[in-house]
């Protein structure tokens, strides 16, 4: 996949407020981190050189202790923990507030080995490519469909499982457009590793023109080509997993292809969304995704290429 | 004491012990001794394997989109890896260290139920091959070590890996309570006369603390392991959501014994690094009483902080706030560890011996994790960095940085004890530095590669993430270094073991009991013991109670122990 047109990703390059918010708690820790790390390490380097044996030393004094010094090296640590604590305390409020009724703006479905995205409130579904629009505080809600995953982009903050039976909050207001990566991180299984995370921070009007057009019911297929696709499409397995609306494919157990040609990879990240590329795809994507749950559709590749040449067209 | 053992010529070499020999001897064996060695032994053995697997990963992750492994392949690596080196590895190195030393150390003659202790031994190693025949038995388990349900419910992985996994940590959980219990009747009931529990070696009283964490912690995995067994062979619904099981039980119960294991596998390697680091600075151990108790408040701490494994798993606001604060206060009495440690080395007259050396290294680089740690407890930034590349570094500066490197400091420490032979000190240092540069090379740039958004256990990375890739090669590269430095050490171990220098009861002038018997000891451990009046008999017994006597360091220390005291029974 082609990372180039996506911002360098670190938990340094916040792109939400709620990140913001996490990069100065970040900053104070790794000062007081350091500072512990080199006392320690600077007083072990002056012991090693000063106290080292040197022939002729004589048995070195039994000090057994001191009490106001072992006082001191207890409480100190224990109040810059305290203050440690404090933060921690500001920052998750500050994070991730309570949600009370708040309905959430997006529905994050993690799958094996896909994410869905629902927007409720336009009744938008896509798959993988998340869209958000630029300076709006958004809730989403973070659910599972099988195992544990974890949506995390490093640019966003907060990292937050979803855990199957346990739907789980995540507030966003981001505050720069671009291309943000992210991953599953909670290994969930044989494709963990390409299970990815696309989020495309838009200006709001850019949000609600692909609103739009996402909502859009896709003509009926003209060409002859397109036409014996969707005639495929539709008489092999690909209706009992996929769904496309304005057709009889309703199913929901992967991703929906309504919209699949204003994508820009497929199969979650693992390809660009080309017609080649989709035509292989179609045909064995277990040779690119193993373990996915595409099967191998056994389609030659005239037959693959007009199912793609039918998805590609639905606009 | 060689003179006073016995009428034949004195014995200085494992090999020649007569009871020892034979295989026989050792299969039967109830003899603390041999069951401490074969435990080490073994535990070595599957650090090797341990090793490989961290070596076929980090060839994997040396260049972006490689296909060294198949990710399937790289999935059940990764699971058997960390398996291996806590519970095969971990857990039996620290058993054979206190297997061995406890008794030594309260002069005992051996452990208060020595059969229990054999059966602890025979059910790990068994339990360790159960593990490995996996890999012909259907494959190994894919589930990473802590086997977070759902994903091994049956409809996930139908494989019989996790079967395998559960069944063998069952076997070595219930092994492993067993030689909990085992410690902590031979601390509390068979120390040497005078020897109160204010005067035993630290290292016991991190054993005797390691032991009943053992003891109060391991069931919650074994109960845990019968329920996903249940889930899996007899369709139970425990932890599997879509019939009303809960996925955050399984959580719950492994890191309610998950946690304080990470305890059990750190305290031992303290207790080594209190005895190694006092002798090599030619000083008492300062303050001795905040280093045990502090010993024991992590004991009860630990118990307390288990959720900040879970801290992204989206509990309400003020448990996780309870649980950082406790995680954050766990810090305080690992802290003064480092003080005592720094505090004992200054104003000391410190001899780098190789053992030395790798303590050193272990407080630096222990600091490291632990402060690591401190960053976990944060919860926001939990939130950014759990399930990284930085939970990957950290866990490495704790169990390999800090808890390996103080049982190596172990090993050469009381090599010469074991075999009666001196490690070889030339090999040694090279074996030192060159660890400690693979080390820090392999995991350091792991910290890097977190904030840089790498999930850990991923399999593969993209292109096009320069920073990425460059810190993964630099890792990949070191970890060979790290790898030569194991090797090395393992030449160092066998060709010293036939070839080294003879060792002498007492080579580094040190002042606990194991000290005061032949190298290797007899049988029974002790003709006789020296009189215990304080935590350093041998150390009394050349210097008069009240005035530090200056310029003790030739080697008189044997002389005077072996014909002067009337010693008392043991």
């Amino acid at each position: 996949m082609d990372l180039n047109n996506a911002q360098t990703s670190s938990i340094f390059h916040f792109a939400t407020e709620q990140a913001r918010s996490i990069v100065d708690l970040q900053i104070i820790n790794l000062v007081i981190c350091l500072g512990l790390f080199f006392t320690v390490a600077g007083l072990i380097t002056a012991a090693a050189i000063k106290f080292r044996q040197r022939p002729g030393d004589g048995e070195p004094d039994q000090s057994e202790g001191h009490l106001k010094l072992e006082i001191t090296w207890t409480v100190i640590p224990f109040l810059i923990f305290c203050f440690l604590g404090v933060m921690t305390g500001i920052v998750m409020y500050k994070v991730n507030p309570p949600v009370g009724k708040r309905q959430p703006d997006v529905i994050v479905n993690a799958h094996q080995f896909w994410w869905e995205y629902r927007y409720p409130k336009s009744g938008v579904v896509t798959a993988n490519e998340l869209y958000l629009p630029e300076g709006e505080d958004l809730l989403l809600e973070i659910r599972a469909a099988d195992v544990i995953h974890s949506f995390w982009v490093p640019d966003f903050g907060q990292k937050m499982d979803a855990v199957p039976g346990h739907p789980n909050n995540l507030f966003l207001k981001p505050t720069r457009p671009g291309l943000f990566i992210g991953q599953c991180s909670e290994y969930c299984g044989a494709q963990h590793s390409l299970m990815r995370i696309m989020a495309n921070v838009v200006s709001p009007q850019e949000f609600e023109t692909w609103t739009q057009s996402q909502l859009k019911v896709p003509a009926a297929p003209i060409d002859q080509t397109a036409k014996h696709g969707e005639e495929l499409f539709m008489s092999k397995t690909c209706v009992q997993c996929h769904s496309i609306a304005g057709t009889p494919a309703k199913a929901q157990v992967a991703p929906d292809l309504t919209h699949i040609c204003d994508r820009k990879t497929i199969g979650d990240g693992v390809l660009a969304n080309n017609s080649d590329n989709l035509t292989h795809w179609i045909m064995n994507a277990q040779k690119f995704k193993p373990g996915c749950f595409m099967p191998n559709m056994r389609l030659n590749e005239s037959d693959a290429h007009d199912i793609a040449v039918y998805l590609e067209n639905l606009k | 004491m060689t003179e006073a053992s016995g009428t034949h010529r004195p014995i200085n070499w494992l090999a020649e012990i007569p009871e020892y020999q034979g295989l026989w001897s050792w299969v039967t064996s109830i003899d603390h001794k041999q069951l401490g060695i074969m435990y080490i032994t073994s535990a070595l053995f599957f650090f090797l394997i341990g090793l490989v697997l961290a070596l076929m990963m980090r060839i994997q992750l040396m260049v972006p989109m490689n296909h060294f492994v198949s990710q399937d392949s790289y999935n059940q690596i990764f699971t058997m890896h960390g398996t291996t080196m806590i519970f095969l590895m971990g857990m039996p190195l620290l058993f054979g260290f206190s297997v061995y030393l406890v008794p030594l150390m309260i002069g005992a003659r051996d452990m208060a139920f020595p059969r229990l202790n054999s059966m602890g031994f025979w059910v790990y190693i068994f339990g360790a091959l159960m593990l490995y025949f996996s890999f012909m038995g259907g494959g190994a388990p894919a589930a990473g070590w802590f086997s977070y349900a759902p994903l091994t419910e049956k409809g996930f992985l139908s494989n019989p890996g996790v079967d395998y996994w559960a069944l063998s940590l069952l076997v070595i959980g219930i092994g492993s309570v067993a030689t909990g219990i085992n410690l902590i009747a031979t601390i509390l009931t068979l120390r040497a006369p005078g020897m109160t529990l204010q005067r035993v070696p630290l290292f016991v009283w991190m054993m005797l603390t390691t032991s009943f964490l053992v003891v109060l912690s391991f069931p919650a995995l074994n109960a845990a392991i019968i329920m996903i067994l249940f889930d899996r062979l007899l369709n139970t619904h425990f932890f599997s959501p879509a019939h009303g099981g809960s996925p955050l039980l399984w959580q719950n119960y492994f890191w309610f014994f998950g946690h304080p294991e990470v305890y059990i596998l750190i305290l031992p390697g303290f207790g080594v690094v209190t005895e190694v680091i006092p002798v090599f600075s030619r000083k008492t151990i300062y303050g001795a009483g905040f280093l045990a108790a502090s010993t024991v408040a992590i004991g009860f701490l630990s118990f307390g902080v288990w959720m900040h494994h879970m801290f992204a798993t989206g509990l309400g606001f003020s448990v996780l706030y309870v649980f950082a604060l406790s995680s954050l206060f766990i810090a305080v009495p690992t802290g003064i560890k480092v003080w005592t440690w720094i505090a004992t080395m200054w104003g000391g007259s410190i001899r780098f011996s190789t053992a030395m050396l790798f303590a050193t290294a272990f407080i630096i680089q222990f600091t490291i994790g632990g402060l690591s740690g401190v960053t976990f407890a944060v919860i926001p930034l939990d939130w950014q960095l759990t399930d990284s590349y930085f939970v990957v570094a950290h866990i490495h500066y704790v169990l390999l940085g800090g808890m390996m490197f103080a049982m190596i400091s172990g090993i050469y420490y009381w090599f010469p004890k074991v075999t009666g032979r001196m490690l070889s000190e030339k090999l040694g240092k090279w074996h030192f530095w060159l660890m400690v540069l693979g080390f820090n090379g392999t995991f350091l740039g792991m910290h890097i590669l977190g904030v840089f958004g790498m999930p850990r256990r991923v399999w593969t990375y993209p292109y096009g993430l320069p920073v990425v890739s460059a810190l993964n090669l630099f890792s990949s590269l070191s970890a060979f270094v790290l790898a030569g430095s194991i090797v090395l050490f393992f030449w160092n171990m066998a060709h010293s073991f036939v070839k080294g220098k003879i060792a002498g009861d007492n080579p580094w002038e040190a002042w606990t009991l194991e000290w005061a018997t032949t190298s290797p000891p007899a049988p029974e451990n002790f003709d006789r013991l020296p009189p215990v009046y304080s935590r350093r008999p041998l150390w009394d017994l050349t210097h008069a109670a009240q005035e530090p006597k200056p310029a003790a360091q030739e080697s008189t220390h044997t002389e005077p122990d072996s014909g002067s005291e009337p010693g008392e029974q043991p």
